[in-house]
């Protein structure tokens, strides 16, 4: 029965994709497009290596921040400020990073510990403000994204750079030395010929499994998730809401602060004003496509990639690009609701299968 | 005499559960017809299609002498069939008046015409002699008060038959005379009641007639006159009647509770309780009588420290726990079963299996040196609990929402009692349970007492008290007013301390 279970949940997912494709299909049939030629061309398009490869690198920090997003609804907090939280972490870690002269291994470690402290700390604000103060986190962590915005622009084109006269150059930090970027795979995996695959997607895996770990498998996790079932119950097993709220926060925040490492380390090397934003967003998108599984919000990112990826040739052929975002939308909404269906199936034949061995007649 | 009700083969089935089965049932206008029967003996099924909430899958319903049809409740009260709900549907915020017309017109801009109401529902109250102030407000009416204003509501609205679903759970024996004047009263004018309950001697009492019914079936209909409360209870349960295991004294003398002089941390002004002594021996069970609402929920949960305490001590075994959180107390030995199973005691969306882990997550029981869950440990332990508390499940990978009460109760009990604890806070251990599901855990907290496991027994349930509780205590406006030997207490007596009228 456990089998059978796990099956159904997976058949969630899947008849959700169908009917998102099914729906993009009536959409491009009545603006008058090929649908099936279309799909066609996303797909011809999508699978080719170069487009293999920005996929992937697209869906690290993807799924880094939906992991992020995803500690936090474990608990049943909405952190909606990994945008900042994950800004904050990469601006300051660039501006220190350009700083030193390291041993490669010591300069990125120390990269990545300065956007996972520094995010943790912009995030525990919030959950201070819900235990001292009975902020709801969905708004401190909007007014945090304002407030992280603005600090962001102040230090980046007040403090980490310095304005040439007469210069049009946009604010930016200085370039990370070699020491502290992250090689490509390609010549590990021996396809030089394409474009750079980021090694940080080794990164990437690593903190599923210890998202996973953390969730699933420790005691701090058991009370994150008694927490999110119920507040009440997991208060009278000797749960301490109010560190476990802080502590929720600072994780999910630390989460946050490796969603700029890809970027950073991999293909920017500094932060500017046009350092890759929206991915804490997109990452609430891909943990409830996931259902803060992590495989499914691997599942999930590596989607999405596709679809912007391989919308890009849509333009070439004169179909309107906005197709994707729509496509993008029916999915996130009918594995919603689909997850609810299976979930109410599942639910009505434990009480169906209980209810034979439990009346007393 | 008319007959006000008319059964015929009323059949209603559940997926895996024949809820009602060919249910025939008379009843005579005027008169008050109670129902008895366990918890899943199809009483509120029965009710809930007599009240338009639920379809019988067949057979017909005839409400003086006319066949009707009922698809919602709406229906029913227009046929003159009126409901109280066990548990009161009131708004705190509102005032009597407001509560007994709030859904009865139409959502309009037009300006509620009060004074026309308020004499209609004068005119009700004193035609019935149940005296009501319509101006005072939900939250300043005590419970009796409030159970008043749902049967005026229902007889507002027209009704000539008056459902009543446990009305008594609530109320303390002397509100309980007080609302069988009124149900008297009510059956004088022309009312027909009837009258949901498993206490049989209210029914006794109250009723002219008496059905049983058990696992879905109409057992017997009988005159009240004519039964004694044994013949209806082994007509309910269909064997002889469980009751409170017998107390024998024990003489262990080791001190493992002693509360001194605790006083609760104010909260909106106001101290739940003050100044409470008393302990707690091995192998002792310690009862607390009180209203719901006289400060033992707090004085509970601050033992267990969720609620705050201001000034005094509490000493588990030798030591002063007063520092310590929720989560060392637990380690320190005591075990706590929530007054509210569902929301307090499980973890509704998920596994038997992790629920056992519930309240030891953090102990070495379950916890390894890598702070891992031990899943093993929790698979092994949740089946002994199954099997030792007799939980009725498909398996322990069952989510705990779908167990019926009694079971999640057995197994909330179950896992308290097998973390083998020196001090266990029962509160309300079989509320709204079946008798066989009630009959198990008082013999198991019975028997872990034997074994030595002292008890903080805090129940709305006299009788429980009565039977389990070596020493009693009462609680009334957060202090302990009396203490009684169970040999001599009655639910009377315990009432009138309760309720402040001896002190």
């Amino acid at each position: 029965m456990k089998f059978s279970l796990k099956l159904t949940s997976l058949l969630a997912p899947v008849f959700a994709i169908i009917v998102a494709f099914g729906l993009s299909t009536l959409m491009l049939y009545l603006i008058g497009e090929d649908p099936l030629e279309t799909f066609r061309i996303m797909y011809d398009y999508g699978k080719t290596g170069k487009s293999l490869v920005s996929i992937l690198n697209r869906s690290v920090p993807l799924y880094i921040s939906a992991v992020a997003v995803a500690v936090g609804f474990k608990m049943g907090l909405f952190n909606i400020g990994v945008e900042s939280q994950y800004l904050m972490g990469s601006l300051l870690s660039a501006a220190l990073g350009a700083t030193l002269a390291l041993p490669s291994f010591l300069h990125i470690s120390l990269i990545i510990f300065v956007a996972v402290i520094t995010s943790a700390f912009w995030a525990a604000i919030a959950g201070y403000l819900k235990v001292k103060k009975g902020v709801h986190e969905v708004i401190s962590t909007i007014m945090l994204n304002y407030i992280g915005t603005g600090i962001i622009a102040y230090l980046l084109a007040n403090i980490f750079f310095e304005k040439v006269e007469l210069s049009t150059t946009a604010p930016q930090t200085d370039l990370l030395p070699e020491s502290a970027r992250i090689p490509s795979l390609n010549a590990l995996l021996g396809i030089e010929e394409l474009p750079n695959l980021h090694g940080f997607i080794i990164g990437a895996v690593f903190i599923g499994i210890i998202y996973y770990w953390i969730v699933w498998k420790t005691s701090l996790g058991f009370d994150l998730r008694a927490t999110g079932s119920s507040p009440l119950a997991a208060k009278f097993s000797g749960a301490n809401p109010a560190r476990l709220t802080i502590l929720a926060m600072m994780i999910s925040g630390g989460f946050a602060g490796l969603v700029g490492i890809a970027p950073l380390t991999g293909y920017f090397f500094k932060y500017t004003t046009d350092f890759p934003s929206g991915l804490g967003f997109a990452g609430i998108t891909v943990a409830l496509l996931g259902r803060n599984h992590p495989i499914g919000m691997a599942l999930g990112a590596i989607l999405l990639s596709f679809l912007e990826r391989s919308a890009q040739i849509l333009d070439l052929k004169d179909v309107p690009k906005e197709i994707e975002k729509i496509m993008q939308a029916v999915i996130v909404l009918t594995v919603v609701v689909a997850y609810e269906v299976v979930k109410r199936y599942v639910t009505n034949k434990q009480i169906k299968d209980a209810s034979k061995v439990g009346s007393y007649d | 005499m008319t007959l006000a009700i008319e059964l015929s083969n009323i059949s209603k089935s559940f997926p895996g559960v024949k809820a009602n089965d060919k249910i025939n049932l008379k009843i005579q206008e005027g008169t008050i017809h109670a129902i008895v029967g366990e918890n899943g003996a199809g009483k509120s099924t029965l009710m809930k299609i007599l009240y338009g909430m639920l379809k019988q899958d067949l057979g017909s319903i005839k409400i003086f002498d006319k066949e009707v049809n009922f698809a919602s409740p709406k229906d029913a009260i227009s046929k003159g069939i009126g409901m109280v709900h066990q548990h009161f549907m009131l708004a705190d915020n509102l005032s009597v008046l407001e509560s007994i017309i709030l859904g009865m017109d139409r959502a309009s801009l037009k300006v509620l015409n009060k004074s026309k109401y308020s004499d209609e529902i004068n005119q009700i109250t004193e035609k019935f002699s149940m005296p009501l102030n319509v101006n005072s407000m939900i939250d300043e009416l005590g419970v009796g008060e409030k159970q008043r204003v749902e049967i005026i509501k229902v007889l507002f609205r027209g009704a000539k038959i008056l459902i009543l679903d446990e009305p008594t759970a609530v109320l303390v024996p002397q509100e309980v005379k007080e609302l069988f004047n009124n149900l008297k009263n009510l059956k004088d004018s022309g009312v027909t009641i009837i009258f949901i309950s498993h206490k049989l001697d209210e029914v006794l009492d109250i009723a002219d007639e008496i059905s049983v019914m058990r696992g879905g079936k109409h057992i017997d209909t009988v005159s009240s006159n004519s039964v004694s409360k044994i013949e209806l209870a082994e007509m309910m349960i269909g064997q002889n009647l469980p009751s409170p295991p017998k107390r024998e004294k024990q003489s262990k003398e080791k001190i493992i509770l002693s509360i001194n002089n605790l006083s609760a941390e104010e909260v909106n002004g106001k101290k739940a309780f003050s100044s409470i002594n008393f302990s707690i021996k091995e192998g002792e069970v310690v009862g607390i009588a009180g209203v719901e609402g006289n400060g033992q929920r707090e004085l509970a949960e601050s033992i267990l420290g969720i609620h705050k305490i201001e000034s005094g001590e509490i000493i588990l075994g030798q030591e002063n726990i007063n520092d310590l959180n929720t989560r060392d107390r637990r380690e320190s030995g005591i075990s706590f079963i929530p007054e509210d199973r569902q929301s307090q005691g499980l973890l509704m969306d998920v596994s038997l299996s992790e629920n056992v882990i519930l309240g030891k997550q953090s102990s070495s029981k379950y916890k390894s040196r890598y702070s891992n869950i031990k899943f093993g440990e929790a698979d092994k332990n949740s089946n002994t609990v199954i099997e030792n508390f007799d939980v009725r499940t498909p398996g322990n990978e069952t989510l705990a929402l779908a167990l019926s009460g009694g079971n999640q109760q057995k197994f909330v009990v179950g896992r308290e009692i097998e973390n083998k604890p020196q001090l266990l806070i029962a509160s309300q251990p079989t509320r709204g349970i079946d008798i066989g599901a009630q009959s198990l855990i008082w013999n198991k907290l019975r028997l872990a007492r034997d074994h030595g496991l002292g008890v903080l027994l805090i129940s709305a349930d006299l009788d429980e008290l009565i039977g389990l509780s070596d020493r009693l205590y009462v609680i009334y406006e957060g202090n302990l007013v009396k203490e009684l030997d169970p040999e001599n207490a009655t639910p009377e007596i315990l009432g009138s301390y309760m309720t402040g009228i001896k002190s």
